[in-house]
């Protein structure tokens, strides 16, 4: 009886009881605890006590939120287009057999493989204010205006990171939209020629609209990243020159992990967590869409 | 198109051109790594970047893998990557198995749990998650490590592979179980071989993924001698303040391993990247 009727029933419960369990304690619990936490004045050591809304309150008075927010909007702003733009850009070019197609494609998805910690190392070095590879071709070709120190002036500092993340997230995006174009059905392109289309009028009529899933995608995919900046800061300046290249990532960290106010970090989190969501329910809302074509 | 056919149009000709040149500055940043990490630095700060080197060594590598201590932090990463690599592709092919083939209430919900929680800017969770570890015993262990790691990544996976194994065709399945197979049996010797595609391209990504992690690495480990690279480099950076050809000679080291898998199984990366994307 049980054998027959009880067990099949069962069946996916047993083979998903593993995975949840360890799924719940990891990422489900925390992700509630989170929101626990930014109500307490947790300090990493004693057990913490709830004290409503005050963290918010600071935060909402705390001068370098808003500079971290602030960046990673900038953040968010340059992954959206930059690597979008150019991403597609090349698909669109290297999806021909143009001679060497292989190496033009390796070559800009390369970076990817390097970890961030790797990238801002090796970054650094190159924004070197005395011996820098881009100071030293500034001075060799006789711009002495154009070097700068990057990673020390307040004004530049954010956005010489941001390059940094740019150029792994190039070759990412491309990648995207090759699989994208692989995808589409070449006699609507050349449908669209023999009506009559030249080469942009395809592209801007046929091509792009036909890759806007992949867009969405990407977009979504990109802003997520950017508001996972945390690495190349934490390794190129932790934040600094006072703070103007700090995110809200390493804020939170530098606050919980080396001021010990976690209930505060917890708080940082939580804006965080609230910035994503919107964009995670915009793309649950795409995954729900394909769901349902099936 | 043939090269000869290809560049009898100027413009396509300027085009190409233009093409080379963004491609070979996109690589600018290896090849200085690489001129760097041979010479030493004095050198450098003497006679400027651009000067011939004095001396050609592999000893900024040497500082690196020894004094550095690269020669503790590589095997770590490997230590800590192999079993969260392991571990995620079992329980998240177990899970993806269940979400894929059985209809029962709440699989569209979990599915939406595992697919919201891939998109979460993981930080969110580093308090918690920390608190956890200490309350478990487990802070500053390769355990706790591994452990996040699978978790983590069982989002990621579960997704992909759920996806994929809705591809299999539910007769061969059909076929087995009226053959008397379990279906713990049909998970592991039907399903398994079949999604091995999927797995490979997973197994690529996700090395790729955990070796490359920094954040929970420094947040779940304090001990230098169980440090995975990336962590490490950081402890270099700070040791080696100045001498960055020792800082770029380590960073170079710490992606070997990755390079290699990327090189060998590229075509399985790329499968990953975009299986992922754009189902």
């Amino acid at each position: 009886m049980f054998m027959r009727r009880t067990l099949p029933r069962l069946t996916p419960y047993l083979f998903l009881i593993g995975p949840l369990i360890l799924y719940f304690i990891w990422v489900v619990g925390p992700m509630l605890y989170t929101i626990y936490l930014s109500f307490t004045n947790w300090d990493g050591v004693s057990s913490p006590a709830v004290i409503g809304w005050r963290n918010y309150q600071k935060l909402f008075r705390d001068p370098v939120f808003y500079i971290s927010l602030t960046n990673n909007l900038k953040w968010m702003l340059c992954f959206i287009t930059i690597p979008v733009v150019a991403g597609l850009a090349l698909a669109l070019v290297l999806n021909r057999n143009i001679p060497g197609a292989k190496f033009f494609k390796t070559s800009f998805y390369s970076p990817m493989v390097l970890s961030l910690v790797v990238c801002g190392l090796i970054w650094s070095w190159m924004y070197h204010p005395a011996k820098g590879l881009i100071n030293e071709t500034f001075r060799a070709v006789g711009l002495h205006v154009l070097a700068k120190g990057w990673l020390s002036d307040r004004r530049l500092v954010m956005w010489a990171i941001i390059a940094v993340g740019v150029w792994r997230q190039v070759g990412y995006v491309m990648v995207l939209y090759l699989a994208g174009l692989q995808g589409i059905d070449p006699t609507l392109v050349d449908a669209s020629r023999v009506d009559g289309c030249n080469q942009w009028q395809t592209i801007r009529h046929v091509i792009l609209p036909l890759l806007s899933p992949v867009t969405v995608v990407v977009v979504v995919i990109s802003i997520i990243d950017s508001l996972r900046a945390f690495d190349l800061v934490s390794v190129m300046t932790r934040g600094g020159p006072y703070y103007s290249s700090s995110v809200l990532a390493n804020f939170m960290y530098i606050e919980a992990f080396n001021n010990y106010k976690m209930g505060y970090g917890a708080a940082i989190s939580v804006i965080l967590f609230l910035l994503s969501a919107v964009f995670i329910f915009i793309y649950l809302w795409r995954v729900l869409q394909t769901e349902l074509e099936y | 198109m043939s090269a000869r056919r290809f560049f009898r149009s100027p413009w396509r000709t300027a085009g190409y051109i233009l093409l080379v040149i963004v491609t070979l500055l996109w690589l600018v940043p290896f090849g200085q790594a690489i001129l760097t990490s041979f010479r030493s630095y004095d050198d450098i700060m003497i006679r400027g970047f651009f000067s011939l080197p004095k001396t050609v060594s592999l000893n900024s590598y040497r500082e690196a893998w020894v004094r550095g201590g690269l020669n503790r932090y590589l095997p770590n990463s490997f230590i800590i990557t192999i079993p969260s690599l392991v571990l995620t592709l079992l329980f998240s092919s177990l899970s993806a198995y269940a979400l894929a083939r059985f209809r029962f209430p709440g699989n569209r919900a979990l599915y939406f749990l595992y697919v919201g929680g891939t998109m979460l800017p993981f930080q969110v969770l580093m308090l918690p998650v920390f608190r956890l570890t200490n309350a478990l015993g487990l802070y500053d262990t390769y355990w706790g490590l591994i452990a996040f790691h699978t978790a983590f990544q069982l989002g990621f996976c579960t997704f992909l592979l759920r996806n994929y194994m809705r591809t299999v065709p539910g007769e061969i399945l059909e076929a087995a179980r009226i053959d008397g197979c379990s279906e713990f049996r049909i998970w592991w010797q039907i399903m398994m071989p079949l999604t091995l595609p999927a797995l490979a391209a997973l197994a690529t990504l996700e090395f790729t993924w955990i070796f490359n992690d920094y954040l929970w690495a420094i947040i779940l480990l304090r001990s230098d001698s169980l440090k995975p690279v990336t962590a490490g480099l950081a402890t270099l950076q700070g040791q080696y303040v100045t001498d960055w050809t020792v800082i770029v000679a380590g960073a170079l080291m710490a992606t070997i391993p990755t390079v290699i898998v990327f090189i060998f199984l590229q075509r399985y990366f790329i499968e990953g990247l975009t299986l992922g994307a754009t189902k």
